[in-house]
């Protein structure tokens, strides 16, 4: 590779758009030719220098309000609903209502309705809790790259032992794990960062056994659901559905893999 | 139980609501690196959004936020030619951007790091040739990818990449200056 064609390719490197084939050629160009590599350090350290929030601006108040007057009709719910914790305790376990009141033939049409309805308010805190998580200093309980250390932290905070595996070589770096509480259940959240984007997966007790993935979008963030072993698994972020779904894949073979040793 | 049948409006809103108003910030954060002016950006957006919501059933299966980036850019276009403020010709970055290597007894990385200054970087990202500066932003900021951004300023993916090295030797190279 000559430095010209490096040249462009160096900051689609930077930027994550190149195939494995390509990066590994223009790795291999940088690390051989000094002014490459100078160029790419130099080049790298303006790109974090622009991923700071202290480039982004908020939308003020009152910006937001004139924009929410111009759409009709019904506020969104989700986000702004607090947490009933109690009352709905009473009526779920986990995350799998369908799994304890599937037992219930006779009332079966009832139990399809009240679970979609479930599930929307559940999806609904699942992404309120991500966004909650967002702001500052809600991030991590537990703060640390190490998936020794996330592991044995719930030990004693919750009554499942979730699978904690570290994805850092697949491009997903592990931060750390939290407590969160999702339909008034204390849950596991384990949480990644692809670039500058957070992901969060929520870890519950759950006895259902789809391991089939169920991907929906609410308020614009992806959630990915699916169950494995009595964990139910709900993972949610701003990054696009295909980099969510090569998360769940790497995920699941990981922890697969985990479990077989 | 409440089943309540929903108005093709009111489902309209909401779906709306859901896949719009997420960006509402990153919307906002566009706007004033293209138009450079806090009351400006604040009418652009509100225009995006009153225009978005009018075509939103045009949008079918496409993805949100380009598309809405892609409002926006029109909007700040329209109010630039309308204030006849802009001076947007492809050709301004090219005799402004000649890349000025300097000599450095730092290692670059120190030279780097001696501003490390949100400030400053604002400030650099501010004074960038408008065809430049759209990209880097989208790029860097509202975090597109080089197809999205393609997208949005209606450019092939080469022109993409271009003009964002061009982008990123101009800041590099004004970022060394400011050390």
């Amino acid at each position: 590779m000559t430095c010209e064609e490096s040249e462009i390719l160096l900051h689609a490197l930077l930027d994550n758009e190149l195939d494995a084939g390509h990066a590994r050629e223009v790795e291999a160009h940088v690390a051989a030719c000094p002014r490459c590599g100078v160029q790419l350090s130099q080049l790298r350290a303006v790109h974090t220098e622009m991923s700071s929030p202290q480039l982004r601006f908020s939308a003020p108040a009152g910006l937001r309000a004139r924009v929410e007057a111009t759409v009709p009709a019904a506020r969104a719910r989700v986000t702004a609903t607090p947490y009933p914790m109690a009352s709905r305790r009473t009526l779920l376990r986990g995350f799998a209502l369908g799994s304890v009141l599937s037992g219930a033939l006779a009332a079966s049409l009832m139990i399809t309705i009240m679970r979609s309805d479930q599930d929307q308010r559940i999806m609904g805190e699942v992404v309120t809790a991500h966004l909650r998580s967002l702001q500052v200093e809600h991030l991590t309980d537990v703060q640390t790259s190490d998936q020794h250390t996330v592991k044995p932290w719930f030990n004693g905070r919750l009554d499942v032992a979730p699978p904690v595996v570290d994805l850092t070589a697949q491009g997903f770096t592990l931060l750390g794990g939290r407590l969160d509480y999702i339909d008034g259940h204390a849950v596991a959240a384990i949480v990644y960062r692809r670039r500058n984007h957070v992901l969060n997966l929520f870890v519950a007790a759950g006895a259902g056994s789809e391991r089939e993935v169920k991907t929906e979008t609410v308020q614009g963030f992806t959630v990915k659901s699916w169950s494995d072993q009595g964990l139910s698994f709900r993972v949610v972020s701003d990054i696009n559905a295909e980099e969510l779904q090569e998360f769940v894949d790497r995920f699941q073979a990981a922890a697969r893999q985990g479990a077989s040793l | 139980m409440a089943a309540s049948v929903v108005s093709p409006d009111a489902d309209k809103a909401r779906r709306f609501r859901d896949a719009a108003l997420p960006h509402l910030d990153d919307a906002y954060t566009l706007a004033r690196y293209l138009l450079r002016s806090a009351a400006d950006a604040d009418d652009a957006v509100q225009e995006c959004y009153l225009r978005a919501f009018r075509h939103f059933d045009g949008l079918r299966g496409q993805a949100t936020k380009p598309w809405l980036m892609a409002i926006l850019r029109n909007v700040c276009h329209a109010v630039y030619a309308g204030n006849a403020r802009l001076v947007f010709t492809a050709e301004t970055g090219e005799t402004q951007a000649a890349p000025i290597w300097r000599e450095d007894s730092d290692t670059p990385e120190q030279a780097m790091l001696r501003r490390h200054d949100s400030e400053t970087m604002r400030r650099l990202i501010g004074q960038l040739p408008a065809e430049f500066r759209e990209v880097i932003v989208l790029r860097e900021i509202n975090d597109l990818s080089y197809r999205d951004i393609a997208e949005v300023i209606g450019a092939p993916v080469g022109t993409v990449m271009s003009r964002l090295a061009r982008a990123r030797s101009i800041l590099r190279t004004a970022w060394l200056a400011e050390g």
